[in-house]
């Protein structure tokens, strides 16, 4: 039997008469590595902001079907923000509050309720060691975030979504701002996080998800056109024809 | 092939509009400078005169200019009236037009914020006879009755009266600078597990600072510069003030109902030139810390 951190079952995303997700059903297990592939207008982002409940502030957005989330259900439990505190979101352009590096990190624990300083500075720095951020912010942490380079912005978004130890990581399109060698460093980073927490992440970059995850889930103008293991996804022979020619740049 | 570098007919309607909007620019610093000169022309000729004595300008509390027998230009009691009017006034306006502010801009449903900025910016448009109205016919006999003071005309209306016309503007502009903060850093805090109102003040209060602190100090300098209402409602008594009951004089008040009344060219005439200066300094002042507030603030973060 296997473990799955996330069940989605007929999960149906409407804003205003246009439907985004349209019944869709899939299962992530834990301490892996799932990713989401598809081209724009798919729904992918928008299925990430239902997660962590941030499409709540989309007034037209209407949700049905089923999210389980460690057997929780994320559609109406009332503690919203503990919810969005056991999911770490990171953005496709990374955004640096308005704060210092240490603040950034230290955001979410605050919220939180950590207030004793070396608790804190021991969580700042293990969070920003596990975005491989530490060695080059390590004199300058009261600067603000918002200066550091774009690939610096973005592992700190990452120690940020990390702080305050998610069960799930969610990526959205993480590398488009930023280039090919941090975007190395970053999945070098996230292999290493897959032993500890479940990484969902959202792709353009359909070889980042072959290298990168256990299990692939191909969504299509809003409906799972296929999923499964990444091996099967990109062999010759996909169930669906369409994740063939997508998978080889045909379309999308 | 075009060539790269077009003709001077090509490029002439380009230099038109560029040299119009320089001249604005410049303009604007012009109309400052110029300003300052023509109030510094008027009150030049107090100063060499043997009469006339700065430290009694600035610190005496005696104010008579047009006294016969022996005039007297202190005017710290009269800043005592602007200071404590102002004061008090901040003290309304701040709170409440932040608080507005945040409210529009965080926590309004749409429908309701419009209505709420059309009736803000009508509030804002109410002229200031109006108000010193208000403050006479309406104000007067509440305080009077409400507290016991021999007099509603004093320091505590003048202060209300000028926290009113204050607080539109604080809360307009404040709201505007609140929502010129990107819609990321509000997602990516309440992502964080932030509630709306831990995300105002530990992400939003911080991003949108500078704009906020511009907002209090248009406030700020309504509030100093304000004439008509103080001049109908503090009671036009030259006095340093012990109680928010007692009735005062401004600053502008002074100008506004003596400059009437004293012939050109006369040294009471000079002094109230002398005291639009002393005015302008005040204000100049303040908009210069502020800005530096802020220029700090960005330098040292840096």
């Amino acid at each position: 039997m296997v473990d799955h951190i996330l069940e989605v079952a007929d999960l149906t995303l409407r804003y205003g008469g246009q439907t985004a997700l349209n019944g869709i059903s899939f299962a992530v297990p834990r301490f892996e590595i799932f990713s989401i592939i598809g081209p724009a207008q798919s729904g992918k982002s928008s299925l990430l902001r239902i997660l962590n409940r941030t499409i709540d502030f989309n007034p037209e957005a209407r949700v049905t079907g089923s999210v389980l989330l460690d057997g929780e259900q994320v559609l109406t439990t009332p503690h919203v923000h503990d919810l969005r505190r056991k999911v770490g979101m990171v953005a496709p352009l990374p955004v640096g509050l308005p704060l210092s590096i240490y603040d950034n990190v230290a955001f979410a624990p605050r919220l939180a309720g950590v207030h004793n300083k070396s608790d804190l500075d021991g969580l700042v720095e293990s969070c920003l060691r596990q975005a491989a951020l530490w060695d080059e912010v390590k004199d300058r942490l009261s600067q603000l975030g918002t200066r550091l380079s774009g690939g610096q912005q973005q592992r700190l978004t990452i120690a940020r979504a990390l702080s305050h130890s998610p069960d799930l990581l969610c990526l959205d399109e993480f590398s488009i701002a930023i280039d090919p060698v941090t975007t190395m460093r970053i999945e070098e980073v996230l292999r290493e996080l897959k032993t500890k927490i479940t990484i969902i992440l959202v792709t353009n970059l359909i070889q980042q998800a072959r290298r990168l995850s256990d299990r692939t889930l191909f969504l299509w103008n809003g409906s799972i056109i296929e999923q499964g293991t990444t091996e099967a996804m990109f062999s010759e022979h996909p169930a669906n024809s369409l994740t063939y020619d997508y998978i080889r740049g045909a379309f999308g | 092939m075009k060539p790269l570098r077009r003709n001077l007919f090509d490029r002439l309607p380009e230099l038109l509009i560029e040299g119009v909007i320089r001249l604005c620019g410049i303009s604007a610093i012009l109309l400052v400078f110029g300003i300052f000169f023509f109030v510094f022309r008027e009150a030049y000729g107090l100063l060499p005169s043997g009469d006339f004595h700065l430290s009694h300008f600035l610190f005496d509390t005696h104010w008579n200019p047009a006294s016969q027998s022996g005039p007297a230009y202190g005017t710290l009691a009269l800043l005592a009236g602007t200071a404590s009017v102002t004061i008090l006034s901040m003290a309304i306006a701040i709170p409440f037009g932040l608080g507005s502010a945040i409210y529009l801009s965080e926590f309004c449903a749409p429908y309701r914020r419009e209505t709420l900025k059309v009736v803000i910016e009508i509030l804002a448009a109410i002229p200031s006879v109006v108000w010193g109205f208000i403050g006479l016919m309406v104000m007067n006999p509440l305080i009077i009755a409400v507290t016991g003071a021999p007099i509603g005309l004093n320091i505590l209306n003048g202060g209300l009266l000028l926290a009113l016309m204050s607080i539109p503007i604080i809360a307009s502009l404040g709201e505007d600078a609140l929502k010129a903060v990107p819609d990321s850093f509000r997602e990516a805090g309440l992502a964080l597990g932030a509630s709306r109102w831990q995300l105002v003040y530990r992400v939003l209060l911080p991003a949108a600072r500078p704009g906020l602190l511009a907002a209090v100090l248009l406030g700020l300098g309504r509030a100093v510069g304000e004439t008509m209402a103080v001049l109908m409602a503090t009671g036009h008594s030259v006095r340093v003030p012990s109680s928010v009951l007692d009735s005062v004089r401004t600053l502008t008040a002074t100008i506004a109902a003596e400059l009437g009344e004293a012939s050109v060219g006369s040294h009471h005439y000079q002094l109230l030139f002398l005291v639009g200066i002393y005015l302008l300094a005040i204000t100049s002042i303040f908009n210069l810390a502020a800005d530096y507030l802020v220029r700090g603030r960005r330098r040292s973060s840096r």
